[in-house]
Order: C-alpha cells, then structure tokens, then sequence
C-alpha cells in the first residue's frame, strides 16, 4: 500500500464517509473555502458541496450545539474545533450537553457526534494554541476519546468515530500531520478502545500517544544497545480505555511507564497508573512511573517548548533510571 | 393574524381544550409545590405558574413533526407538547415509569415522541441545540420548524448570541421563544440589562422580532402562527418576546421577597386562564361550561398524580443504562 500524510489520511477519511452516507455533513470555521486552517478538509467543499461542508461564524458553541442539536434529528455531524485549546470556550456543550443529553433522558436521543479538534504542542503557537486538552475530558463519562498517532489510526479511527452512534472526541496532532505512512497497517482500520503493541519488550511497559509515540520509539533503540527491551503501547484511545491489552503487557514485563505529552496530576497517564496498581500489583516490581510535562502553560520561545514536551534523550534518560532503581 | 382573528379562527372545543391545559399545568404545578413539601420530591424545582399562557398558545401552533425545546423551568412546555401527566409527574417524583426513567428529574423532562427534545439547565445552552434542530430540518428538505423557549435571562449568556446569529445567516426555521418574566433568577432585568425591550435584540442579527402579551393565549398563538408560517417559507428566525410574570419564586427556596409590593397582585390580574375565560364569555360559553373543564382538569390532574405515586423507584440496575447506546 502507497504511503499517505496523516493530513491526506484524515481528509480521505471524511470524504469516505461523507461519500457513503448522505446524513453526514462537517461543520466548523474556515473549513470549507480555506479547506481548513490546517488542510485537513481540503477541496471537500468543491466534492461535496456547501450544504455538507459548512463555514460558521467564530462561534464554538453555536457549532458544537448545532451538531448536538443535529444528531438527536437524525443526521451525522462532524464539528471541527480548529484548535483544541477552543474547546474551552464550548466546554459546555461538550461536557453538560453532549456528554449527558442522552443518559438524562434515559437514551430517547442517539448522539452520532464526531469532534475533531486539533491537538498538541511542538510548533510555536504559545500558551493558547497547543495544549493537548485530551485531559480535561477525561473525567466526563458519556465521551469517547480517539488520540491518533499513525495516518493508518488517524484514517481508521476518524471513519470509526463518524460511524460509532455515540459521541466521539477525535483529537488529531497538528505536529504529526506531515508525517508519513500506510493507510492501511495490519490488514484492518482500528476499532475503538483498542491500543496496539507497537514494539515488542520484556523489560518496561512503555504506554503512549500521538507526539510521544515516534519519541518513545527512539528511547527504545537507544535503550536497546544497553540490552533494554521496551514494549511500547500506542493506546490510539484513551476511553474507552483499553485496560487488557496494557495489563497482559504489565504482567509480562513488570513495569509500567506512561509518556505523556501534558503535566503528569490529572492526566490520563495518572489514570492508566492507577489502575495497573489496583489490578497488577502484585505483578509490579517497582511504582508506576509517568514521564510527561512540567507544570506550566507551554511556553512560546522554541528551546522553552523543546524543553516543556518530553524528548527522546529524556525519556531514555528517566527510563534508564527507573529501571535502575 | 390578530388575536380577535385568532379567536374566530379557532371553534369552541379548540378554545376550550386551551383553557384544559392551562389548567392542567397549573394545577400540575401547585401539585408539585405540595410534593415538594410533603417530602416527595427532591432538589429543587422551577414553577411556571402564571406563565402558562406562553407554553400552551406557542404550541397550541405548532404542527406534527415540530420540535420544542425548553429550560428547567418547563413543566408547562412539556404538558402543552402533549407528554402524559402520570408520567411527567412520575420523573419529578424519580419514578421508574418517569418520562426519563427517573434520570432527569424536575429539570430535564424530555418527551421525544410528542416533539419535545430536551428540558436543559444550564441557562442559554440548548439554543445553539435547538438551532441544530433546526438546521437538520432544512437538511433533509423538511418544512418542520425548531422552536427554543428560554427565559429572559439567557439573553445575556454568549450562547444566546451565538444562535441568534448563526439562525440568521443561515436563515433556518427556528422561533426564538424569550419568556421575559421580569426576573433572571432573584434579579431585576433593568438591574442585569441596559436595554428594556428584548426584541430589539434581534436587530442585531437583521431578525424578524416580535413583542407580544405572555398572558394572552390567543394573541401568543397568533404571534407563534406568523412566525411558523415566516420559518417554514424560507424566510428565516423571529425572536418573539412574550411579556409574562411568574408568581412564585426563582426556585423553591425562593420566598420573592425582592418584588416591590404590589407587583404580583397587579400580574394577578392579568392571570392568563381567567383572561381566556372572559374571552370564551364573550364568545357565548357559558360559566358551568367552563367550571367543568377546571372540575375534569383537577380530576385528570389528581389521577395522574395517585398513578404516578403508585409507580415503583427506578431498578438500581437501571443507573448503567442509557450512557451510550452501544
């Protein structure tokens, strides 16, 4: 199969499914006539025309609502958030609204809803404009939480989301969208809720995500000239969360540590900690260990970002460490 | 269409079955004052005594296929959207037969099946809702139209805005329905906004706006009617302002002490039902007609409730369900 960008991979995903059922439609800013601030969703509006493929006003709750409102009248909307730090400003109807409507009304609604919302730090944008807000929606049940890291996973899970009939956040990472690869790994698209090994180990369980997946990788060949063996899980969805594949891994090698691209209190890394203790300690030869940013907005100047987000030397570094302990 | 047009427009059954849910829903509401003191009902509740006018005339206009969305304050949309008043009494009272299974609750009543898609309470958060409602209507080449009742209050919360303004430069079927009742929670609306006509608010979005008496069923049903009939050809939103007054307080816990003496009793005595009454005297129905539809109203109302009480709690097992649908 050809490689593909993650960005083509996405743009592929909705065009399949807008292709394949008249109900879906993408909402969201400049994503028709710009073809999206990022290019995520270029040219559709000249396939799919402009009743399915919808500019709006600056408005993030009136396109998040609309989509809600959408959904429980039959249709199957896509809403972009152009970055994901603006779900702030529509976190309402992202946690009161979307995220409870159908359990409230003891489920005389389905919620067939996809956000989209690009994710992530490592390209200068400040404070404002690249933190990965996965987190915040952790704590929300009645959402699903989709953080692709492969143009494959970005591909299949975007197609997953769009046909699940729940709502489905689907955080794509703007420093990854250039990379290349597969559309297509493993014979199959990914469904949702179910991580991948993606490098085989025996001596640490390595959980990670999106930015931290190629960093962590690259710890692993450098920790594997010492004879360190890291098996390191791309989770592609943090709920649901898929607790088997990480335990089995656990209880084969021992350790656990999670990489995370967000300060480490209240983040989905403390979470995945907290439960392999519940569930594997006694396989545990040593406590969880979390790599992840430090406790501070993400900083503008580049050797301050650089610094912020865990890098492959740092993360060798600490898992070297823990492992010696 | 006038309100005198309206009245003629419609025989004496209809006018007749307007006076039933009014009554209905305001003895609906007494009867939950009254739960609420004897124990059996929790949290708080939000009554629309005195506004059922604005409920029952809107949607006395609507059609099959219509939608409605309300506040927490919507026991009265929800009767007039037609939902069962065992049932609805049964979700404020956390009954496994409630509308919502004992879900949702005083705040949240939701009928789907007769048109009413949601009761929300985070004040302004289910216009941009009913505005998607909206949009799939015109989507899927339907003539039906979303209809958003909130409270004055909501006009000063972004999502108010943000709906408006996306209603109407997509020109979507949708009756912004402002229940302006003086008061946004225990505050005065001159107190919280510099303007004193609602309406004028829709200007700003080059809106269709309306300003109309909240007591007068038929005047509010003839407002609904122009503005359905304006959604449905295409030609967009209206914001219609109903001018109306709740007689108890914000909540439950609120006593309304913050209203100057004697502005109730003058609210009073624009009373909806009883303006309705005058206006079926002058139609020719006589007194005991109308006295029986209050008598056969608090019998339904009674039986309703005794039904309801009789229904179990919510299985325990039942807490799981309705998250997703997978």
């Amino acid at each position: 199969m050809t490689d593909t960008t993650y960005r083509k991979a996405v743009i592929q995903a909705l065009a399949d499914e807008l292709a394949a059922d008249e109900t879906v439609f993408l909402i969201g800013e400049d994503i028709a006539a710009a073809g999206g601030v990022f290019k995520t969703t270029e040219a559709l509006v000249d396939r799919f025309g402009a009743k399915r493929v919808l500019d709006t006003p600056i408005s993030e709750q009136a396109i998040i609502g609309t989509a809600i409102g959408a959904a429980a009248s039959g249709l199957r909307p896509v809403a972009e958030i152009m970055f994901a730090d603006f779900a702030g400003v529509c976190f309402d109807q992202i946690a009161n609204q979307l995220a409870k409507y159908r359990y409230m009304t003891n489920g005389q609604v389905n919620l067939p809803v996809t956000i989209r919302l690009i994710n992530g730090a490592g390209s200068g944008f400040g404070a404002q404009h690249s933190q990965a807000v996965e987190n915040w929606f952790l704590n929300v049940a009645g959402l699903k939480i989709c953080v692709p890291a492969t143009p494959a996973d970005a591909y299949g899970l975007l197609r997953a989301a769009i046909r699940d009939p729940d709502p489905v956040l689907v955080f794509e990472h703007k420093g990854l969208l250039g990379i290349q690869g597969p559309l297509s790994e493993n014979g199959g698209a990914p469904d949702i809720g179910v991580a991948e090994i993606i490098r085989p180990g025996r001596d640490a369980t390595v959980v990670v995500t999106q930015l931290m997946r190629q960093r962590t990788l690259d710890a692993a060949d450098a920790l594997a000239s010492d004879g360190v063996e890291l098996e390191v899980i791309d989770l592609r969805t943090l709920v649901p969360f898929d607790a088997r594949t990480v335990g089995e891994s656990v209880q084969r090698t021992s350790r656990l540590v999670c990489v995370q691209e967000c300060q480490n209190f209240g983040s989905w890394g403390a979470s995945v900690a907290a439960h392999v203790l519940e569930q594997q300690f006694d396989y545990l030869d040593g406590p969880p260990h979390l790599i992840g940013g430090d406790e501070t907005p993400i900083p503008f100047a580049q050797n301050l970002e650089e610094a912020w987000i865990p890098s492959a030397d740092r993360i060798t570094t600490e898992i070297r460490r823990v492992l010696a302990e | 269409m006038t309100a005198t047009e309206a009245t003629s427009a419609l025989g004496t059954d209809a006018l007749l079955d307007l006076l039933r849910q009014m009554h209905e829903i305001r003895l609906f509401e007494e009867a939950v004052q009254r739960l609420f003191a004897q124990g059996l009902v929790r949290g708080s509740t939000h009554l629309c005594i005195g506004q059922e006018a604005v409920s029952v005339g809107v949607c006395s206009a609507m059609r099959p296929g219509d939608v409605a969305t309300c506040t927490y304050r919507g026991h009265g949309t929800t009767l007039a959207m037609g939902a069962p008043l065992d049932r609805s009494f049964a979700e404020i009272m956390g009954r496994a037969n409630g509308l919502c299974g004992g879900k949702g609750g005083s705040m949240h009543l939701t009928d789907v099946g007769v048109g009413l898609l949601g009761s929300f309470a985070i004040v302004g958060a289910h216009l941009p809702i009913a505005v998607g409602a909206a949009f799939a209507r015109r989507y899927k080449g339907e003539d039906s139209v979303s209809v958003c009742f909130f409270g004055d209050g909501a006009t000063n919360i972004g999502a108010f805005h943000e709906s408006l303004n996306l209603a109407a430069i997509w020109k979507l079927p949708i009756v912004f329905v402002c229940e302006n009742n003086l008061y946004g929670e225990y505050s005065r609306i001159d107190l919280t906004t510099p303007v004193e006509r609602l309406v004028d608010r829709a200007s700003s979005y080059a809106m269709r706006g309306r300003r109309a008496d909240g007591n007068d069923v038929l005047g509010v049903r003839a407002e609904a009617q122009a503005a359905f009939a304006h959604a449905r050809a295409g030609e967009g939103p209206t914001l219609l302002e109903l001018l109306t007054y709740r007689w108890s307080g914000h909540s439950r816990t609120d006593p309304g002490t913050y209203r100057p003496e004697g502005e109730l009793e003058a609210w009073k005595e624009r009373d909806p039902i009883a303006r309705l009454r005058d206006k079926l005297d002058d139609h020719g129905v006589d007194e005991p007609t109308c006295d029986a539809v209050r008598v056969s109203a608090e019998r339904a109302v009674a039986e309703a409730l005794e039904r309801a009480k009789s229904w179990p709690e919510p299985e325990l097992s039942s807490r799981f369900e309705g998250v997703r649908s997978d």
